[in-house]
């Protein structure tokens, strides 16, 4: 690990498909400066991507990482961070990738507490499937797939979170550079599976959670004096709130104590003997 | 006679039945008894007929017959099942205090043993089970110390007092049978001086992964796949690794994959609906080039088919699971020998190749038990190839012109550098999207040729380097041949020698490789009549080979859910030969 990595080390020279505009880049941006700025380069950073207009990710940056399949990345982040629990691991997702085919390993993700960080682009759209309603869209959001609106109440990731039992909840704003950056950094450092939900607008096929939507409506809890991270009542009392749109850090554990330090582990594990280990023949003894 | 004893424990699931066969048939390995086990159980926790089966010799036995010498019959249903196979000089232990009166057929020897109340006498019913056993000593003249030996490594964790309440009530029931009944059965045990080990097939996958270095392993709760997570839980922590049961398979494979990316030997491993479920990452797996190792332990199907019955039914979906094209290898162990040394080699051929690797075992080789000599699993003879992982030096040879690590570099044997996590200058990005020699995604038309050739070259290459043998045994000039795959060989090796007595030579092939395989065209050819053995309804294997070889085969197929036993399999043989060959 050097000390002059640069944020723009974490980037690829291939220029993202993102539409011009798109929040990605912002949320994007925000995990590269968050990466180099938590003392992590390329080569001992390994992101995991889904599928989807955020499963691009990986492409976009410079780092070991896996593109995988459609709401599966965090297993694959897990896997990577208990064998390697030297290297650095940032999983990214979309709201459909992460709350609807993934929301079974997002919960179980979460509950392990694997220290690792979780960045979901949650525009409140299927963007890349064009237009579709996603899992965090409002229940009369008229799509090409739900003309009346899913009539559903969409899912409240923070609270599916908390519900789990998740160590670290955040929300961010991708255009709000460094409140963002700050936010990510903040999951990166903490003991035990980060997790951030970021508003990173759709600007071709959601017309309601807009950049001005978020920025007329976002309540920063930074500035809100009262709000103690560390306080399970405080944090129950904002995530359930439905009234309003917050970003920041919603809760902290600060007791966390992540799955490798539970379970103890903690080895290389790609590091294995050129034969047998030395008492393997007490593996066949056990069977006398 | 009676060198060959076929015994077996029946009862209610959850009537301590396989521990009780598991204690007994400890006790003949310890006596330097060869020793080969069986089990019929049901898909629920308590209740329903459960049964293990041991047949044990001083030769070596590896299959199941027609024939149980002496029953532990702890109900009626378990007379009942097995009347077929009882036979005159068949004894049968049971407990007439208890509420059922036994019918038991007058030619066969009933011995009316009080179990539950003499394992009162010795400290607690839970012990009639082990009153039995002492029983069944007396009857067949076996040394009870050798139960002694393996009661200790029972309970010997459960404290003194546990261990020598059992060897008492083992005491009661030699003593009960001593005093009340003059057998005149001819059951003398014989023992040497034999040391074995004695194991199942999923025990030798597990053992087998820590010897190849496996580190990873994750899995979700699946009959009869569980076993191995169970073997490797508590064990792998000693060498550095880790088991996850993770939510479901798809999360399994998922975490699999993530380890082996990230530089270590991993392995997954699930049966039937399990395997439906991963093969959406297994498409990933081998697109990105992942070394990975996924095992399936076949069990009936389709759906949740028959969960604790045997089946060969898997293959073609070990062959060609999965959307598009992507080359993977299949290998499939004949034996509990072989479950651990295929293992080994599946680790090897995954991190050489860069390719996953499907290990298909079956039901019948899993919850099998069978006895071997320790240097059977030599461990100085265990290889790790870790194929082309290059380390800070080497990842210079193959950075492109801006710096830029090849990972899916199109190399002449079809086989790209590996770098793992940490490695300077080794970041690059894998995907199950066709890429270029970088990971990147594309659609260019020469870059997606270039790379889908790559892929199989590597294939052509396996096939050129590996060794895709077969094992042959029986007469090798035999006009007659017979081809199995998976755990059928055992019944076939010894349905040989059945078939001796009537004067029928046969050549038999036994193929532990699906994928590549051997080409058995000139063996085929050569052959006057050929039969191909299988644990399933359609002929899986014997179509591969047809279509090898361009030639119609007679096939034996059993799909009962019951593995083929050998005197069972020498008739079908006999039958088989002078049947018609099936028509075009």
């Amino acid at each position: 690990m050097s000390s002059d990595v640069r944020f723009t080390d974490f980037k690829s020279d291939k220029q993202p498909t993102w539409c011009p505009g798109c929040g990605d880049f912002g949320t994007m941006n925000g995990m590269m400066k968050a990466l180099a700025e938590t003392g992590n380069d390329p080569d001992n950073t390994f992101v995991v991507a889904g599928i989807g207009c955020s499963g691009k990710i990986g492409t976009y940056m410079h780092s070991y990482a896996l593109h995988g399949v459609h709401g599966r990345a965090l297993p694959v982040g897990q896997g990577v961070k208990m064998a390697r629990p030297d290297i650095e691991v940032m999983v990214a997702g979309g709201d459909g990738d992460g709350y609807s085919i993934g929301a079974g390993h997002f919960v179980h993700a979460v509950r392990r507490n694997v220290d690792m960080t979780y960045v979901v682009m949650d525009n409140r759209i299927y963007g890349l499937t064009k237009g579709q309603a996603s899992p965090t869209s409002r229940s009369d959001f008229e799509t090409s797939t739900t003309p009346e609106g899913p009539k559903q109440p969409p899912v409240n990731p923070l609270a599916l979170a908390l519900a789990s039992g998740a160590s670290f909840i955040a929300q961010s704003f991708s255009s709000d550079a460094l409140r963002h950056q700050e936010i990510v950094q903040e999951a990166i450092e903490h003991d035990g599976f980060g997790f951030v939900n970021v508003f990173s607008p759709c600007v071709t096929f959601n017309d309601v959670d807009t950049y001005d939507y978020f920025r007329d409506n976002l309540v920063d809890l930074q500035e809100d004096e009262d709000h103690d991270p560390n306080d399970y009542e405080a944090a129950k009392e904002v995530i359930l709130d439905s009234d309003k749109e917050y970003q920041g850090v919603m809760y902290k554990d600060e007791n966390s104590v992540p799955y490798h330090e539970k379970h103890g582990v903690t080895e290389d594990m790609s590091e294995i003997p050129e034969g047998a280990p030395d008492d393997a023949m007490d593996l066949v003894r056990e069977f006398y | 006679m009676a060198e060959d004893l076929n015994w077996a424990v029946g009862g209610e699931a959850g009537d301590g039945i396989d521990s009780t066969g598991k204690i007994f048939a400890q006790a003949l390995s310890r006596a330097g008894r060869h020793v080969f086990t069986s089990k019929d159980f049901a898909s629920r926790i308590r209740g329903g007929y459960t049964a293990y089966k041991i047949r044990t010799s001083v030769d070596r036995v590896q299959s199941v017959v027609d024939r149980l010498d002496i029953l532990v019959a702890l109900t009626q249903r378990t007379i009942d099942e097995n009347l077929d196979e009882l036979h005159e000089e068949s004894a049968i232990i049971y407990d007439g205090e208890r509420s059922w009166e036994a019918d038991i057929p007058d030619e066969m020897t009933a011995v009316d043993v009080p179990l539950k109340s003499l394992a009162e006498d010795a400290g607690g019913a839970i012990m009639r089970n082990i009153v039995a056993l002492g029983a069944a000593c007396e009857i067949t003249n076996f040394d009870v110390e050798y139960l002694d030996e393996a009661l200790e490594k029972r309970f010997g964790g459960k404290g003194s007092k546990i261990v020598e309440n059992n060897k008492e009530a083992a005491r009661l029931g030699q003593q009960y049978v001593q005093e009340n009944y003059d057998l005149d059965l001819d059951y003398d045990l014989d023992t040497t001086d034999e040391d074995y080990v004695l194991l199942n097939g999923n025990e030798a996958i597990g053992m087998g992964a820590l010897a190849a270095g496996c580190r990873f392993y994750a899995g979700y709760p699946i009959t009869p796949a569980t076993s191995i997570m169970e073997y490797l839980t508590g064990r792998i922590e000693d060498y550095g690794g880790h088991v996850v049961q993770a939510e479901d398979e798809l999360s399994a494979i998922n975490m699999a994959l993530g380890a082996a990316r990230s530089g270590a030997r991993a392995m997954t491993a699930t049966s039937g609906a399990g395997i439906d479920l991963m093969t959406e990452t297994f498409g990933l797996v081998a697109q990105s080039e992942t070394p990975l190792v996924i095992t399936d332990v076949q069990r009936s199907g389709p759906s949740t088919g028959m969960p604790t019955k045997q089946e060969q039914g898997d293959l073609n979906m070990a062959l060609y699971g999965g959307h598009g094209e992507i080359p993977r290898f299949v290998v499939t162990p004949t034996s509990i020998a072989e479950c651990f040394w295929k293992t080994i080699e599946a680790f090897n051929l995954a991190e050489k190749y860069q390719i996953p690797v499907f290990l298909v075992s079956d039901l019948a080789m899993s919850v099998t038990e069978q006895t071997f000599r320790p240097e059977t699993f030599d461990m100085d003879e265990v290889e790790i190839d870790r194929g082309k992982l290059v380390d800070e030096d080497e990842v210079d040879e193959w950075l492109d012109a801006q710096g830029r690590f090849r990972a899916h570099a199109v190399t002449e044997d079809g086989v790209s550098p590996r770098a793992i996590p940490g490695t300077t200058d080794g970041a690059h990005m894998s995907t199950g999207l066709e890429h270029d020699e970088l990971g990147r995604r594309t659609e260019d038309e020469d870059e997606r040729v270039q790379q889908v050739d790559k892929r199989y070259r590597k294939v052509e290459t396996a096939e050129e380097q590996e060794d895709w043998d077969y094992r042959e045994f029986g007469d090798s000039d035999a006009d007659n041949l017979v081809i199995s795959w998976g755990s059928n060989e055992g019944a076939l090796r010894e349905a040989l020698e059945y078939l001796e007595e009537d004067d029928i030579d046969l050549r038999v092939i036994s193929v532990p490789y699906i994928f590549p395989r051997p080409d058995l065209s000139d063996e085929i050819e050569a052959a006057d009549e050929v039969i191909v053995v299988e644990c399933n309804a359609t002929g899986q294997f014997a179509d591969l080979l047809e279509h090898d070889a361009l030639t119609r085969l007679k096939r034996i197929n059993k799909y009962t859910g019951v593995r083929f036993k050998a005197d069972e399999l020498a008739e079908q043989i006999t039958d088989k030969l002078s049947a018609e060959v099936p028509a075009q």
